[in-house]
């Protein structure tokens, strides 16, 4: 019959459509932009991708329980504000300024989460008002002012403090790989971030029940699920990788500039949302969102080769994130709309 | 008489595929005018779908449909409805829009129709909604919001709104499921009223006593085809039922369990504000049905007991010691399962499938460090699909590609995985055809060895079928208790409608 053939190929087009791209992708780019076929490159493109993946795969987290966390562009920005206020104002060692960003981190997520359990504050609300509060938090304590060895603390005292070699390490070392200085940390941290997230929600009961919340809360709490406890959890996931994505884009800067970080928020939740298109899966994972994320830097990085300029970049990742919506949504809503 | 001239719907050879599926394999029905034809099918025998092609929902892969003679092949709902037929569905809150008053929810249509004023006038409009209302002999304040009134209400609203659309043929999916039987009664009076008025009525339920009221005909449908037509003065209902399922119905014959050791204690229970105290005991091997109407403190009483609601008077014991859970996490943990009501909000994990669906209340042992063992789950996912007979190809189908009546098995046989001291069933069999409720109900008497099974039903019939003892809450009070062996339904019915409470209190 023709209506199941249409169906078999509509559905191996959303399972496979988008790695099929992602293949293709590379295929051009290979033969079209020069360099772009090598250890190097590839490695670049991991490593602009690394920090936002990071932030996307806490984003996933909240998506799995049904939640969203617009504040974790915010809170990398706060957690780089934060580290270098630790080393370069109180000159305290790295291991305590990472430790307090953690924190920072995890108390946000707890906030959030409270917000949302206990409060009733819609996710999206509470998140976005945590946004706005902590873009003003991070300001304050330096008056508006980026944070760097030498600055001007009034009264004609000067900051004495340093990044330490050890934090910088987080972001500017690279580990022989065959080719000598070939992998940076921050990727290394994202690939580990992106396999424990990966087990803890597709693998681990925890998980399981996670996504049982973000599919039918009032089922999920029958049968005995602690619901608010795993919202929470799920923030302060969130929070917590959020301020490790901070702490990266600290160390690799070496200052604490109150600019950065302006795009996190958004490319994050694309790579977190153009994750539901990878595997067919419709809904939020892991796996998807490290593809998603890489999907966008190579894009990007193909591009760039290819001279297209800077400013089309955020068109571009638009583009992608329209259309693995409509991939998601429309293709699968087609293919599952067949309940009788 | 002659039949062609009064058919105002016909259907010949209707056919409609989900891919491998085939679901409708030529359908041919007559609905004719002024009738209550009752449709009546197993789960999965193709009625929704049916009603969907008829209403415009899904479109036909063969076959054709004619009203009132000409071809009928609406292109969506909204064509159907602009055709004739119009449609109630089972969900009432589909049919209803909460948050406005009862005249915009009448007036509806007219505030989408085509030519519409662009300001609305609330006084012609309630004035009109007056009108539509009265000629239903529906008595509602019209400036009240849907949100307020009952489920009973809203269902009218639903159908008057249908109505004003003046359709030949009126389809009703399933529209007592959520009603008390006085509530339903007030329903079977206005479908009686539309049969006056010479529109065709296509009637879908499981319960027999609706179809014993109301039916003019019964069409029977099996595995996708018409199984029968009943008609005449006197119709065959269990020649019905038994084209329906394909063989005939047994009767079912409960040896009453001999009551045992008590195992959960009420003690001075307060069920709803303003009623006296209730005392109930659940032994060990014993099916307790409770019955009782809408608002006669069933929920409230299974929801005390699973600890979703906090006790205000009295107290409970489980297995003599004292029992106060504060949270479903609790009742759980003491070994007090709740199979909840209405599966779709309370129960079904849509994304899920079969097996993790069936396994989520007890991930916990089927996870070592955390790390869940999928085999195991599957494992046992399939033995309680073998003992329930539950129609899939395997514990990894997604749980929505099941019918209503699988769905159900699935989500009972997630608290038959682990053994239990109290397993309490809130209205297991809702939309649940005979045959899925036969091997639930078979499968929960042969299994409650051991724990105090308590099964709460608003259908008599159901809890005959699968009690050893019944007892019926009216207002929140025990207005009866009956034991298997000696139920006499009258009796059972003069307690559900409170008829003895009243005298008493009399």
């Amino acid at each position: 019959m023709n209506g199941s053939s249409d169906n078999r190929v509509i559905e191996l087009a959303i399972r496979y459509g988008f790695l099929a791209l992602l293949l293709g992708l590379v295929v051009f780019f290979s033969f079209a932009a020069n360099g772009f076929a090598g250890p190097r490159s590839a490695v670049f493109v991991f490593q602009s991708v690394a920090i936002t993946g990071i932030l996307a795969l806490g984003v996933t987290c909240t998506l799995v329980v049904g939640g969203f966390d617009l504040s974790i562009g915010s809170v990398a920005t706060s957690a780089l504000m934060l580290s270098a206020y630790c080393m370069v104002i109180l000159e305290l060692p790295a291991v305590v300024a990472v430790l307090a960003c953690l924190a920072m981190g995890a108390l946000v997520g707890l906030v959030n989460g409270l917000l949302i359990v206990k409060f009733k504050v819609p996710d999206l609300l509470a998140t976005l008002g945590m946004m706005f509060l902590l873009i003003g938090l991070q300001r304050i304590p330096t008056q508006g002012n980026s944070i760097a060895t030498g600055m001007s603390l009034g009264d004609g005292v000067v900051a004495e403090g340093t990044f330490s070699p050890a934090f910088l390490w987080l972001g500017r070392n690279r580990f022989d790989f065959f080719l000598e200085r070939l992998i940076p940390v921050p990727v290394i941290i994202f690939l580990i971030v992106a396999v424990a997230v990966w087990v803890f929600l597709a693998l681990t009961r925890h998980g399981r029940l996670m996504y049982a919340i973000g599919s039918n809360e009032r089922a999920a709490a029958l049968v005995g699920t602690n619901v608010a406890r795993y919202k929470i959890v799920a923030y302060m996931i969130s929070g917590v990788l959020a301020s490790v994505g901070g702490i990266l884009l600290a160390a690799r800067l070496g200052r604490g500039d109150i600019a950065s970080g302006n795009n996190l928020l958004l490319d994050s939740v694309a790579a977190a949302l153009i994750g539901f298109a990878v595997l067919g899966a419709a809904r939020p994972n892991a796996f998807g969102t490290a593809i998603g994320a890489l999907f966008v830097g190579i894009l990007l990085q193909g591009l760039t080769m290819m001279n297209a300029p800077y400013y089309t970049q955020d068109f571009v990742k638009g583009v992608v994130l329209v259309a693995a919506l409509v991939f998601t949504f429309y293709l699968s809503s087609r293919s599952r709309g067949t309940g009788r | 008489m002659d039949r062609d001239d009064s058919c105002v719907c016909r259907v010949s050879g209707l056919e409609k595929s989900f891919g491998k599926n085939r679901v409708l394999k030529g359908v041919d029905l007559d609905l004719p005018a002024g009738q209550v034809t009752v449709l009546m099918g197993a789960n999965g025998a193709g009625k929704s779908t049916l009603v969907k092609v008829l209403c415009g929902v899904h479109h036909a892969d063969g076959g054709a449909v004619t009203l009132g003679g000409a071809d009928f092949a609406p292109v969506d709902a909204a064509d159907a409805i602009a055709q004739g037929i119009v449609t109630v569905h089972q969900s009432i809150d589909d049919g209803v829009i909460p948050d406005l008053d009862v005249a915009s929810n009448l007036m509806l249509d007219r505030l989408t129709a085509p030519g519409a004023g662009f300001f609305v006038n609330d006084r012609a409009l309630r004035r009109a909604a007056r009108q539509v209302a009265a000629s239903m002999q529906l008595d509602v304040d019209v400036t009240r919001p849907v949100s307020e009134m009952g489920v009973a209400d809203r269902q009218m609203i639903a159908i008057a709104r249908a109505m004003a659309r003046a359709p030949r043929l009126l389809i009703l999916d399933e529209p007592t499921s959520s009603l008390s039987a006085t509530e339903a009664e007030r329903l079977f009076a206005l479908i009686d009223r539309l049969r006056g008025q010479g529109v065709a009525v296509l009637y879908i339920s499981h319960r027999m006593s609706d179809i014993r009221r109301i039916a003019d005909r019964i069409v029977s449908m099996r595995d996708g085809q018409v199984a029968g037509v009943f008609e005449g003065e006197v119709l065959d209902y269990e020649a019905a039922v038994t084209a329906m399922l394909g063989h005939a119905m047994s009767d079912v014959d409960n040896t009453p369990a001999i009551a045992s050791a008590p195992i959960l204690r009420l003690n001075g229970v307060r069920l709803l504000p303003g009623a006296a105290p209730v005392d109930l005991t659940a032994h060990a091997g014993e099916v307790l049905a409770i019955t009782g109407l809408l608002g006669s403190g069933k929920s409230a009483l299974a929801e005390i007991v699973f600890g979703l609601r906090s006790l205000t008077t009295g107290n409970m014991t489980l297995d003599g010691a004292g029992y106060a859970p504060r949270d479903a996490g609790e009742a759980v943990a003491r070994g007090v399962f709740l199979s909840p009501k209405d599966r779709g909000r309370n129960a079904v994990v849509p994304d899920f499938d079969i097996s993790d669906n069936m396994t989520l209340p007890f991930l916990k042992s089927f996870s070592r460090l955390s790390l869940l063992g999928s085999a195991r789950q599957a494992k046992a996912a399939n033995r309680m699909i073998g003992d329930l007979g539950i129609v899939c190809q395997g514990p990894g189908d997604a749980i929505t590609t099941l019918s209503g009546g699988n769905q159900q098995k699935v989500m009972i046989a997630r608290w038959l995985l682990q053994p239990s001291r109290v397993l309490l069933l809130d209205e297991p069999f809702q939309g649940v055809d005979i045959g899925a409720r036969r091997d639930i109900g078979r499968h929960i008497r042969a299994t409650a060895g051991g724990r105090a099974t308590i099964v709460f039903v608003s259908e008599i019939d159901e809890a005959l079928e699968i009690a050893d003892r019944i007892v019926v809450l009216y207002e929140g009070q025990v207005a009866g208790e009956h034991r298997a062996g000696a139920f006499y339904p009258a009796a059972l019915v003069a307690d559900v409608t409170g008829k003895i409470a009243d005298e008493a209190a009399a």
